[in-house]
């Protein structure tokens, strides 16, 4: 089948169009991060003269790395970062197998109350954390832990100042079980009864079977745990008393003095956005074709 | 079969290891401190390299004077730090000393959250006034420095227009400052005047209910802290807002931003109405030229806030003396000076004042140690002040926005009544 020349070139000229306005709009959404790293090479002074004009998105004036300096002269931005990394990659990881072991129980295994527990778990997901954060610290205040002390295993109570308050309320995640019950409920029932049948146990169909399955799902979560987690701030200001302790975005809060740094908060946004990118990179095309696929049968 | 019997076993003997260790309680004193004679500190100051710096050579000097107790410091950045002692307060795990916002002081008072704070009185009184934080007449809380505020103008600018320049004994009344601002307009600059009105939260309070109090209104009732009305909604309150009102709808302020000092060295705003603060930056960029000049009278005479950052022992401090000793030694001239210095803040004896670079009768920013005597007000000594803080700024907002006066103080008032209503009127 051949095409005409004509229809050819109006094809072409309607590809350029569609070009076009992608350009514009890949442009557009680039603006904020270009805004954000020009900034961070200029002083104070300039950044605030230069805003409302062309010139706040081009590294012109007073260029420098003396921002970045400041950064690690004002906050130990090193430490924050690896404070959220060990953070962020628990949370992730916890999340990912419990919250789909969750999700499959309640997608695959047929049990009484199932779907009671679907809906109070989904029913979680209308209550905003800053509701519950207070009482949450005084709960996470009162739960036992174990320590160390003087060579010998002893008790104490309270969480609070730790690794594991940052971490282990924010593992189970209501949205994510309910995605991955989404997920799992496409895969043909019939896989699982062939693999029954062959002798499996239902451990065996969710590592073997329902988990090699479910890239993208598992791909999406880990996308939408990871930005919650890596931008906690909330809690950690609440609960996190030592600075050793502290994730990357209370530190955001060390630059807004009487006199706000802007020139180091660009320089410090710049470096703790770097990872969040390349996480996204990283997952793109898998959490793209999640979204899509969760579209077309969700 | 082989792998389930072995986590099995895994457990029993991680729970045996427990049980046969005699697993004990740790120990510690239970106190908001930690271990014996250790007294933790928390700052709002993190972020801040200069006042850090001189926490620590306090705090290095005060350890070793003595040996019987020691400060553990720590700080938080000041954007989270209501938060952390909100969730500390909770979790009954509050710090023996604590700095605090001079206005939020009398809420943690009547919280519980703070004991009397116990200094020599020699100490308190040597003390400029709005630097002591007194809730029904006990004092809660101390602090080394004060803000002030004040209008920035460039001489060259003033005298250029034929504008008188005001001072402490004689400034611009109302209708003299309305004529300024209406010449500057109309000789060239688009917005005369930066308010500040980009900032947000306690700023709304700080800046703009000393010229509501100049005008003849306040907050709420002082008398009785009992109620807003006629304080809040009253004819002198209306004057004022319909000022206010009119000083944006007319173009002589906006709120745009951005925030801080940079339009006024910019030269985009010839008046500037900012803080100490900004003092600094703002001599750099202007120099000789720059002007620190009182706030308008608006008929009752000229009002700025008082109360900064000021310290306090919290209720369950086990450590209370050794928290007062430690307090009476960090308030030692030198140290008052080092922060004015590093912080550029009114320091608050008049001895450190005259050791400052900056505030000593030659320092260029001696006016506003001026300014602060003469005209600071503290805002109200009541639990109820960050309703009435919210409550303020969210009405003044809708007022700089074209609502209607009258009616939207009603509604503040109601709602700050309402809340003092609920709590009991706060004990008052």
């Amino acid at each position: 089948m051949t095409v005409h020349p004509v229809e050819r070139v109006l094809r072409r000229r309607q590809r350029l169009w569609i070009y076009l306005a992608m350009a514009g709009l890949a442009v557009f959404f680039l603006f904020p991060l270009v805004f954000m790293f020009v900034s961070s090479l200029k002083p104070d002074g300039q950044i605030l003269s230069d805003v409302g004009g062309w010139r706040a998105f081009l590294p012109l004036g007073d260029i420098s790395f003396r921002n970045y300096s400041g950064v690690f002269d004002r906050v130990p931005v090193g430490r924050f970062l690896l404070n959220s990394l060990f953070v962020t990659t628990v949370i992730v990881g916890a999340g990912l197998v419990i919250n789909s072991m969750a999700g499959f129980a309640i997608s695959r295994l047929r049990w009484t109350g199932r779907g009671v527990v679907l809906s109070i778990i989904i029913a979680t997901l209308i209550v905003p954390f800053e509701t519950i954060a207070v009482p949450m610290v005084y709960w996470v205040s009162q739960l036992p832990t174990l320590l160390l002390q003087n060579g010998q295993l002893v008790y104490d109570f309270g969480w609070l100042d730790s690794y594991e308050v940052q971490i282990v309320p924010f593992i189970a995640n209501g949205f994510s079980v309910f995605l991955f019950a989404q997920y799992f409920s496409t895969i043909p029932t019939a896989i699982d009864e062939a693999a029954r049948i062959d002798g499996a146990g239902w451990f065996t169909i969710y590592r073997k079977i329902a988990v090699p399955l479910s890239g993208p799902a598992f791909a999406t979560v880990a996308i939408l745990t990871f930005l919650p987690a890596w931008n906690q701030y909330l809690w950690p200001s609440m609960v996190v008393q030592d600075e050793n302790l502290r994730p990357v975005m209370v530190g955001m809060q060390y630059f807004f003095q009487d006199n706000t740094a802007w020139g180091e908060i660009m320089a410090y946004t710049s470096m703790i956005t770097l990872p969040v990118l390349v996480v996204f990179l990283a997952f793109q095309r898998a959490f793209v074709s999640s979204v899509a696929a969760s579209g077309v049968k969700g | 079969m082989k792998r389930k019997s072995l986590s099995i076993l895994a457990v029993a003997g991680f729970s045996a290891a427990l049980a046969l260790s005699g697993c004990a309680r740790a120990s510690h004193d239970g106190s908001s401190s930690g271990g014996p004679g250790e007294i933790t500190m928390w700052t709002h100051s993190a972020g801040n390299p200069g006042e850090l710096a001189v926490y620590q050579q306090i705090i290095a000097d005060f350890n070793a004077s003595q040996s019987q107790y020691k400060i553990v410091q720590q700080n938080f950045p000041q954007g989270s730090y209501n938060e952390a002692i909100t969730a500390a307060a909770a979790a009954r795990k509050l710090p023996c000393l604590l700095d605090m916002d001079g206005p939020v002081m009398p809420n943690w008072a009547w919280a519980g959250h703070l004991q009397p704070l116990g200094l020599p009185d020699d100490l308190i009184s040597s003390l400029l006034p709005t630097t002591v934080g007194r809730y029904k007449d006990t004092v809660y809380s101390a602090g080394y420095w004060e803000a002030a505020l004040s209008i920035f103008a460039r001489k060259s600018v003033l005298d250029r227009n034929s504008i008188r320049i005001p001072t402490a004994d004689k400034p611009w009344t109302l209708d003299e400052f309305d004529v300024a601002v209406t010449r500057l307009k109309a000789n060239g600059y688009t917005t005369p005047l930066d308010l500040g009105a980009a900032d947000k939260g306690e700023w709304w309070s700080y800046a703009y209910s000393p010229m509501l109090q100049s005008t003849g209104g306040d907050l709420i009732d002082r008398g009785t802290m009992k109620t807003a009305d006629g304080a809040l909604n009253g004819p002198d309150a209306v004057k004022f807002f319909t000022w206010f009102q009119q000083a944006f709808k007319n173009g002589w302020a906006d709120n745009a931003g951005p925030v801080g000092n940079q339009r006024f060295i910019d030269d985009k705003v010839a008046l500037s109405y900012t803080g100490v603060w900004n003092a600094k930056d703002a001599l750099a960029g202007v120099g000789d030229d720059l002007l620190i000049l009182p706030p308008v009278d608006f008929g009752k005479g000229p009002k700025i806030g008082g109360g900064s950052w000021q310290w306090g022992i919290s209720a369950g401090c086990k450590n209370a003396d050794g928290a007062r000793a430690y307090l009476t030694f960090s308030f030692q001239d030198k140290y008052l000076t080092a922060f004015a210095d590093s912080q550029v803040v009114i320091p608050s004896t008049t001895a450190a004042a005259k050791a400052s670079k900056y505030f000593s009768d030659n320092g260029a920013l001696h006016q506003f140690a001026v300014l602060s005597q003469k005209f600071a007000l503290a805002r109200p000594a009541t639990p109820g002040y960050p309703v009435i803080s919210s409550t303020f700024e969210k009405a003044a907002k809708d007022i700089m926005s074209g609502a209607e006066v009258k009616s939207t103080l009603d509604t503040a008032v109601r709602a700050i009544d309402t809340d003092i209503s609920s709590q009991n009127g706060y004990g008052f």
